[in-house]
């Protein structure tokens, strides 16, 4: 029962992009067509998910025992630095199609607030679902979180590339073309994902 | 001294916020009053310049092919310092800016002028550029988190001056996007007419 | 402008680049671990303050398992009990320090943490008519529970899922109270 909370939280109520402010930069940048917005919550749900997983247990049994915890900010972000390196490895060989589709869009997703926000807050925080008691996340349970937090992130995306499909179909007033009009509509979409809270 | 031009320059022509589109997330997150911004773009700003002073110095040393992996450890570096002098003397600040002090690492507005600034300029030139541009980055979080604070709060810098609660819209999340499209749009047109 | 990329340049600047930020930052750490701890210790010793009349004696940490949770407490000697009990709020966990005095009457209470919404359920932490009802109070003589479930507090206009779990929590406080006043001290 609790990871069905963890998942409708981490998707909805608490929504990694409108409600928690990660991932910013590339949902302004990336979003403008659906296909690509696609690929890249794919790409960002994969690297959230196995960065998670990952500095997660480096946490556990590398820095909690040694009392290190305050060399988390670095060692987070050059594990995942290492781990997007090797995506893009992968994917090169993999599908060169989506490789190309993605550009600089793949080495960005180091600098993308998402993943290293995601991994800090599994290490950092007190969940406490459904009135259970607060406690800190064990492996399955942060696991899970991850990949629901990526799923919000991509639900988000892909809504947000419909809209702005749409929107450049539409007359916008001179000033506001581009990223003012964007972000008045995350502005909304941010509102309606408000009326989730209290949910879990 | 014609250097000067690096600080104006950090406030219009390459504010990271409205021009350069950089460092949305503690943008939007930080602003719920304009202290808060405050803190925020000031913390940044230690960062900023002392990644650019010591980028700009390592960077004829450093393979091409390694500099972003040594530029995010130098970056980090100081990050982890600010959390750690942050947590010492100002415990408040540190708990309301909470997760966006270590975020600051992954600040596109760092990393972009380590990368497209420091490495190519001296040192007295990054310095200036780092406080220039991160003063930008203040001024744009302080008056963002303004705007916020005055419609959601009734308040200015903690001085409330309209009794009761504020549009509350305006702290919570939407009101970040919107006050930042906004004040986007005004931008633009003083911009346009310059 | 840059060195060559060989691999022997490449390792030794990486290596090099990560010793020196190692060294920096463990400096860094051992110049703040002091101001750090005397910091957070501060904290505590102003919410205890808070939440218990005056006192002189040196507050002694505790930990006691109470049902299904672990809870964190301060002794008191000449004061009471200052407990630290988490409850889930309406936007997420919410925090409270309770003072408990020897009498087992809640002396005063105080918001740690929460994540409530601004204006509805954020009053918990500001609120004096909400606040003031639980200076004093006691649980034998009435109900800690707002009116809706038939208790004796008057909850937060608009936010009775914050003022339930705000009075959870301090319930939840007092019946550590009587735990460690009845079976003495929890693991240390």
């Amino acid at each position: 029962m609790e990871y069905f909370l963890i998942i409708v939280s981490a998707i909805f109520v608490n929504n990694i992009l409108l409600a928690q402010f990660l991932g910013i930069c590339p949902f302004l940048g990336v979003s403008s067509r659906l296909s690509t917005a696609t690929g890249m919550s794919g790409a960002v749900c994969f690297v959230i998910t196995l960065a998670t997983v990952v500095t997660y247990l480096l946490n556990q049994y590398v820095l909690v025992p040694l009392g290190l915890t305050f060399l988390q900010t670095i060692s987070f972000i050059l594990v995942i630095a290492a781990l997007v390196q090797m995506v893009e490895i992968i994917l090169k060989k993999i599908s060169p199609s989506l490789y190309q589709a993605l550009g600089i869009f793949l080495p960005l997703i180091t600098t993308n607030c998402a993943v290293l926000g995601v991994a800090i807050t599994v290490v950092t925080k007190d969940f406490a679902f459904g009135g259970a008691a607060p406690h800190m996340l064990n492996l399955g349970q942060a696991t899970v979180y991850a990949l629901a937090t990526s799923l919000g992130y991509g639900l988000a995306m892909c809504l947000f590339a419909g809209l702005r499909e749409h929107l450049a179909g539409c007359d916008v007033p001179k000033a506001f073309r581009g990223l003012p009009i964007a972000l008045i509509t995350v502005g909304i979409m941010a509102l309606a994902f408000l009326g989730f809270s209290g949910i879990v | 001294m014609s250097k000067w031009h690096f600080i104006t320059d950090g406030f219009v022509k390459n504010n990271p916020t409205f021009v350069l589109v950089l460092g949305m997330c503690p943008t939007l997150a930080t602003t719920t009053s304009a202290i808060n911004g405050l803190e925020m773009g000031l913390a940044t700003m230690f960062v900023l310049i002392l990644s650019n002073i010591v980028i700009s110095l390592i960077a004829p040393k450093v393979p091409d092919k390694v500099r972003i992996p040594v530029y995010i450890t130098v970056i980090a570096t100081f990050v982890t310092v600010l959390q750690l002098l942050m947590q010492a003397y100002t415990p408040a600040a540190y708990e309301t800016l909470g997760l966006f002090i270590p975020l600051i690492v992954v600040n596109c507005i760092v990393l972009g002028r380590a990368e497209g600034f420091a490495n190519k300029h001296g040192v007295g030139e990054s310095a200036l550029d780092g406080i220039g541009v991160g003063l930008g980055f203040t001024a744009s979080l302080t008056v963002i988190g303004l705007v916020r604070e005055i419609l959601g709060s009734g308040s200015a810098f903690g001085w409330k001056f309209i009794p009761g609660d504020g549009i509350l819209a305006f702290v919570m999340a939407p009101g970040a996007f919107l006050v930042l499209g906004f004040l986007m749009v005004l931008f633009n047109k003083y911009l346009a007419k310059k | 402008m840059a060195a060559a990329s060989t691999l022997k340049n490449m390792t030794l600047c990486l290596t090099l680049v990560c010793l020196i930020c190692a060294a920096v930052v463990g400096v860094a750490y051992a110049v703040t671990k002091e101001p750090i701890d005397a910091a957070a210790q501060a904290k505590t010793t102003a919410s205890i303050a808070r939440v218990l009349p005056e006192f002189t004696a040196t507050p002694q940490e505790g930990s006691i398992r109470v049902g299904q949770a672990d809870y964190k407490y301060y002794k008191v000697d000449g004061a009471g009990y200052a407990i630290i009990s988490s409850t889930s709020g309406f936007g997420g966990l919410l925090t409270l320090m309770v003072g408990v005095t020897g009498d087992g009457k809640v002396c005063n209470t105080t918001v740690l943490s929460h994540s409530e919404t601004p204006g509805l359920g954020a009053k918990c932490a500001t609120d004096e008519r909400f606040l003031s009802q639980f200076r004093g109070f006691d649980p034998a003589a009435k109900t800690l529970a707002v009116r809706k479930d038939g208790g004796d507090l008057d909850a937060i206009t608009a936010s009775t899922i914050t003022s339930r779990a705000y009075a959870l929590a301090v319930a939840n406080a007092v019946e550590v109270f009587n735990q460690l006043n009845k079976g003495g001290q929890g693991d240390e």
